[in-house]
């Protein structure tokens, strides 16, 4: 991305003042997926034709009354392959589903489109969103746009490369235990993840439902609070939906951070992080203070026991939501199979990859009889404790600041081959997971030249105020100006 | 086919005990499944043509609870005086079979709707209860068509029109001790969830299925024996039979020193006898929790107070209710609370100025034989209860006769005409003038002399043909009793040694 | 936390899963070395603390009892590999 790509905001100005069709858009926006995404590889396909469909109707909608239009009318987006697309395939990154066409649309993806949004096709992620580095993708790797032999953080891999490598403005990600912000962190882009609730899972694939939250990948946190502001709300086909109306987020984003208490936990700052990371952080506190913010050091004391917790949790509902993948309604299953436990055995073990194989196998294991309490039930325990810590914190902070990531973006295969290493990669990002508050990831400068994230944490429904605080900073700095400088070398 | 008579003879297995508890599950009356908006009547459609993405387990979707089946199943629970915890919640229960397309059931585990009630019923005359564990909500799995036997079939098919339909299950304490308890059991369990209104009851469809678990114990022992379950048993007799084939099995295996297995086995009707299903070292590991994609249930105090005020009068309550205020007889109570539209019918009959008796004698038996005979339920007989008040009002005073009146009742159920209208409009009113009867007595006696003779010889039966030549030339109009009265006083006997 | 072999296979087939021996015992040293790290639940003191399965507090979340078209056949079983006159067609169960 470099200053000149610009915004969706801008490019809704554009095409309210009919300077621009979205149809140009949407054509642009093809042409560069066809030149630059050969190399960033983010997206598992495209659909032109649904997408220049969607892109006249938009076009009408402007022409007739372009006042009325929404602000995201006609600027193209992409989705994470997690999210169901009626008559686009959609895989989760898996080769279990291989094939597979929804008859339905995701709401958020819908709430967009309705919102005149074009969506262009769908991205690349870790397979069924397990992973922090979209390696486990069963299709393809993507690269990350500041270096091309580095992961994009993940699973929502291919929604924040497609961002930062200038493909498309906005994106839709998903977040489980940092999926949204970790890659947004890695590829230098803004990551928004809202309270858990405030937009409808339903059509999202799910890994680990109590955690999985849906939210955008922008090039700004205004990009991003646009597209929130459109998929937010309750939706009656979701029963852990939020019944309540959304706060605009909008109003607020200007606001000041004057006054506010900012958290920044001890905690966090105690993990193994890189000394580069560390000074970008340092320097966004700097920034935060000379905005007249005041940072005061928080506990979360359970910060370490959160990742055990997570890694018992979030498998344990992945092994039961990945049992529907039996290849009996849906996905290639096993043709050939003689009876009916080799076709479950041959679909489940060819259909999934290592990762999804190992987390299922440890979700199994930790609900299975006699270890359920030692497990489960233990790891349910130790998430009271973590929500509770950020209750105590909040009571004493507006918001809390942290790295989004220990690291920048590591090389690709760095931690393939350690399961362990690769989970560690959401300890400062899962904690809010498992207590379902909102979480974003701003730009927050550079590490060796790789971008580093600046997490904000708000209390449960405070969704505004995190993207307020977020948006404060990224006014103070240019870092969200700032592009991959590989990118004119891809067009 | 069945190698052993239908009925266990008691006497030889009573060295054992048997301890049985049932788990009924009951289909309700919702429009729509659990958990979607597709129907909850299936019968009848094309193969898969009752699903929608949330049913057929589609990824992605997710699952929204029907109010009304939890509305239903509180009812049954307070019918079945069980406490209603003030906090309940759904879990998963895992495991794979191509007629659960999500991969898991939910279904409740350990903070159901309800639990600790009991049930009243009645075997052989005496009155029992036995304890409710729990009464809690699920949903149903789809069917699985084999071609040829399950063993040999080379492939099956699946027809998800059922995955999903709202599944209650009443979980019965082992308190049986019997398998006619059992069938008693069930009866009575299904008429009362019939009269509150739950489901249409039909165990031919699988409305209401039944599974039980059985143990057998040497008969003064306190122990429990090994468990073996029983699945597959959809009609009273079935679960009595297949109860009673259990006991046998079981008894067979103690006497000659062999363990029970404790294992799942099915009823067989054809064969008349429980097979082998699962043993237990294949038993599933199920891995219960949580449903995560469900918000857990809070049931304030007054809505449970709510539910309870708006249910109706309960079989047994009013059974003693009709013996006590109307009179009828215990066996005339029974009959006319099988089912609550049989009560309602008796009692708007009743409030409409009929004789408590006479309506249930003619409602247990005119009106029950003709409703047979039709095919037609009593709430459909078309024949309103102010219309056989008014007819036995005319029966009470004596305007018609009984005969008069059982031809007009049938014709009332033939053509849907009002019976006493009928009655004024054909001048079918009854004779009970003693005048004209008088002459028509002496025509009948001077035309049949020796019959009069015979009477007063001591020969009962010439009367009954006397009274009937008197009926035949009134064409059925003449009051039976008074002809009766006025042949004796006209035909003296002696009085006798 | 150790495991055996014998858990994992036991595990691996409720999963449905078809590990090959070598595959077992890959996920017999991999689950062992996850459970390790994760082990440190068991030091948490959590002796009056209850479990959370959800945040927030949703509570009766529920709809009405009103129907919603079904999909047609050919739509609810366009992605099936095996299907038989309208019907799913799996393999034998045994």
């Amino acid at each position: 991305m470099s200053a000149a790509e610009p915004t969706a905001a801008e490019l809704g100005r554009r095409l309210r003042a009919g300077e621009v069709s979205a149809r140009q858009l949407t054509e642009a926006a093809l042409a560069r997926i066809s030149a630059r995404d050969g190399r960033l590889r983010a997206f598992l396909r495209t659909s032109p034709e649904r997408a220049l469909v969607a892109a006249d109707a938009a076009d009408r909608r402007l022409r007739e009354d372009p006042g009325a239009a929404p602000p995201l009318c006609g600027v193209p987006m992409a989705v994470k392959d997690v999210l169901c697309t009626e008559g686009v395939e959609t895989t989760a990154g898996s080769r279990i589903l291989e094939g597979f066409v929804p008859p339905y649309t995701a709401t958020a993806v819908a709430r967009l489109e309705a919102a005149g949004a074009i969506c262009l096709g769908k991205l690349n992620c870790d397979e069924f969103a397990m992973g922090s580095s979209t390696e486990n993708s069963a299709y393809q790797t993507t690269a990350n746009p500041w270096d091309l032999q580095r992961v994009p953080g993940g699973s929502s891999g291919g929604s924040a490369a497609a961002v930062a490598g200038g493909l498309v403005p906005i994106t839709l990600g998903t977040d489980t235990g940092g999926s949204i912000r970790q890659p947004a962190a890695l590829c230098g882009t803004v990551g928004f993840k809202p309270t858990y609730g405030r937009v409808s899972r339903y059509g999202l694939i799910a890994f680990a439902s109590s955690l999985d939250q849906v939210g955008p990948l922008a090039r700004s946190v205004e990009d991003a609070a646009m597209a929130y502001a459109a998929v937010a709300g309750h939706d009656p086909l979701d029963a852990t939906s939020l019944p309540e109306p959304v706060p605009d987020p909008m109003g607020t984003l200007r606001g000041p951070v004057r006054g506010l208490r900012l958290g920044v936990p001890h905690e966090y700052l105690a993990q193994d992080l890189e000394p580069g990371v560390r000074a970008a952080f340092d320097a966004a506190c700097v920034v935060l203070t000379d905005l007249g913010a005041e940072l005061v050091e928080v506990h979360l004391p359970h910060t370490d026991l959160a990742l055990a917790a997570y890694y018992v949790l979030a498998p344990a509902e992945a092994s039961s939501n990945l049992a529907r993948m039996d290849g009996l309604r849906f996905g290639p299953g096993a043709p050939g199979s003689r009876t009916l436990r080799e076709a479950y055995q041959r679909t489940r073990h060819d259909g999934f990859g290592p990762e999804v194989r190992r987390r299922v196998m440890l979700g199994t294991y930790a609900l299975s009889s006699g270890y359920y309490d030692a497990y489960y039930r233990r790891a349910q325990q130790v998430r009271t404790l973590v929500a509770r810590d950020f209750t105590q914190a909040f009571a004493t902070v507006d918001a809390i600041v942290s790295p989004t990531s220990p690291t920048v973006a590591f090389p690709l295969g760095a931690r393939t081959r350690d399961p362990l290493a690769m989970y560690a990669c959401d300890i400062l990002t899962l904690p809010c997971n498992l207590a379902g508050i909102p979480g974003i990831s701003v730009p927050a400068g550079f590490s060796e030249g790789l971008p580093v994230g600046l997490q904000v944490l708000a209390p449960a429904g405070e969704d505004a105020r995190c993207l307020r605080v977020a948006a404060s900073y990224e006014a103070a700095t240019s870092w969200a100006a700032t592009g991959p400088p590989l990118e004119e070398a891809a067009v | 086919m069945t190698a052993l008579p239908a009925v266990a003879p008691v006497g030889r297995a009573a060295e054992f005990e048997a301890v049985i508890g049932l788990e009924v599950h009951v289909q309700l009356l919702t429009r729509t499944k659990m958990f979607c908006g597709c129907a909850a009547t299936y019968l009848g459609l094309p193969p898969n043509s009752n699903t929608c993405p949330v049913c057929l387990g589609l990824p992605g979707t997710l699952p929204v609870i029907n109010q009304e089946a939890v509305a239903l199943t509180l009812r049954t629970a307070l019918a079945l005086q069980c406490e209603i915890p003030k906090f309940s919640k759904f879990d998963r229960k895992n495991y794979f079979y191509p007629d659960l397309p999500k991969g898991y059931q939910i279904s409740q585990y350990d903070l159901p709707l309800s639990q600790r009630g009991w049930l009243e019923f009645e075997v052989a005359g005496v009155e029992r209860a036995a304890g409710i564990t729990r009464v809690h909500l699920e949903e149903d799995a789809g069917k699985l068509l084999h071609e040829g036997e399950l063993g040999s079939a080379d492939h099956s098919l699946v027809d998800l029109n059922r995955a999903g339909v709202p599944l209650m299950e009443v979980v019965g304490e082992p308190d049986l001790r019997s398998p006619a308890e059992a069938r008693a059991y069930v009866t009575a369990l299904r008429q009362l969830l019939m009269y509150i209104g739950v489901t249409d009851g039909n165990m031919e469809e699988g409305s209401l299925r039944c599974d039980a678990n059985i143990s057998l114990r040497p008969a003064g022992s306190q122990a429990l024996g090994v468990k073996v379950e029983v699945k597959n048993m959809n009609s009273f007799r079935s679960v009595q039979r297949a109860l009673e084939f259990e006991i046998e099995r079981q008894a067979g295996l103690l006497r000659a020193g062999e363990p029970v297995e404790q294992a799942t086995r099915g009823w067989s009707e054809p064969e008349g006898r429980t097979v082998p299903q699962r043993s237990k070292e294949e038993a599933e590991d199920y891995r219960y929790f949580p449903e995560p994609d469900l918000p857990p249930l809070v049931i304030a105090r007054e809505q449970v107070e709510a539910i309870r005020s708006a249910l109706p009068e309960l079989p047994r309550a009013r059974r003693l209710r009709l013996q006590q205020d109307h009179g009828v007889s215990a066996a005339e109570a029974h009959l006319l609370t099988a089912r609550a539209p049989e009560a309602d019918y008796f009692e708007a009959v009743v409030a409409a100025g009929a004789p408590p008796k006479l309506a249930a004698t003619w409602q247990l038996n005119e009106l029950a034989g003709l409703c047979q005979r039709h095919h037609r339920p009593l709430e459909a007989s078309g024949l309103a209860p102010e219309r056989l008040a008014a007819l036995l009002s005319l029966v009470e005073a004596g305007t018609i006769n009984g005969g008069t009146a059982k031809e007009l009742l049938a014709e009332g159920i033939e053509t849907g005409a009002d019976p006493a209208r009928l009655a004024g409009e054909r001048q079918l009113s009854q004779v009970s003038d003693a005048a004209a009867l008088t002459a028509i007595v002496e025509e009948v006696l001077q035309a049949q002399p020796r019959a009069g003779r015979d009477f007063q010889a001591g020969n009962d039966r010439a009367l009954g043909a006397l009274v009937g030549a008197v009926m035949a030339r009134t064409r059925g109009r003449a009051n039976a009793r008074l002809v009766d009265r006025l042949l004796r006083e006209r035909l003296p006997r002696d009085p006798g040694p | 936390m150790p495991i055996d072999l014998d858990t994992v296979a036991h595990v691996a087939a409720l999963a449905r899963l078809g590990l090959s021996p070598a595959e077992l015992e890959q996920a017999r040293e991999q689950l062992s070395a996850i459970l390790d790290a994760v082990d440190r639940l068991q030091a948490a003191d959590t002796a009056s603390v209850a479990p959370t399965a959800q945040v927030g507090d949703l509570r009766n979340v529920m709809r009405a009892d009103e129907a919603r078209p079904s999909l047609p056949v050919a739509a609810a079983l366009a992605n099936a590999g095996g299907r038989q006159e309208g019907l799913l067609r799996v393999p034998a169960i045994q």
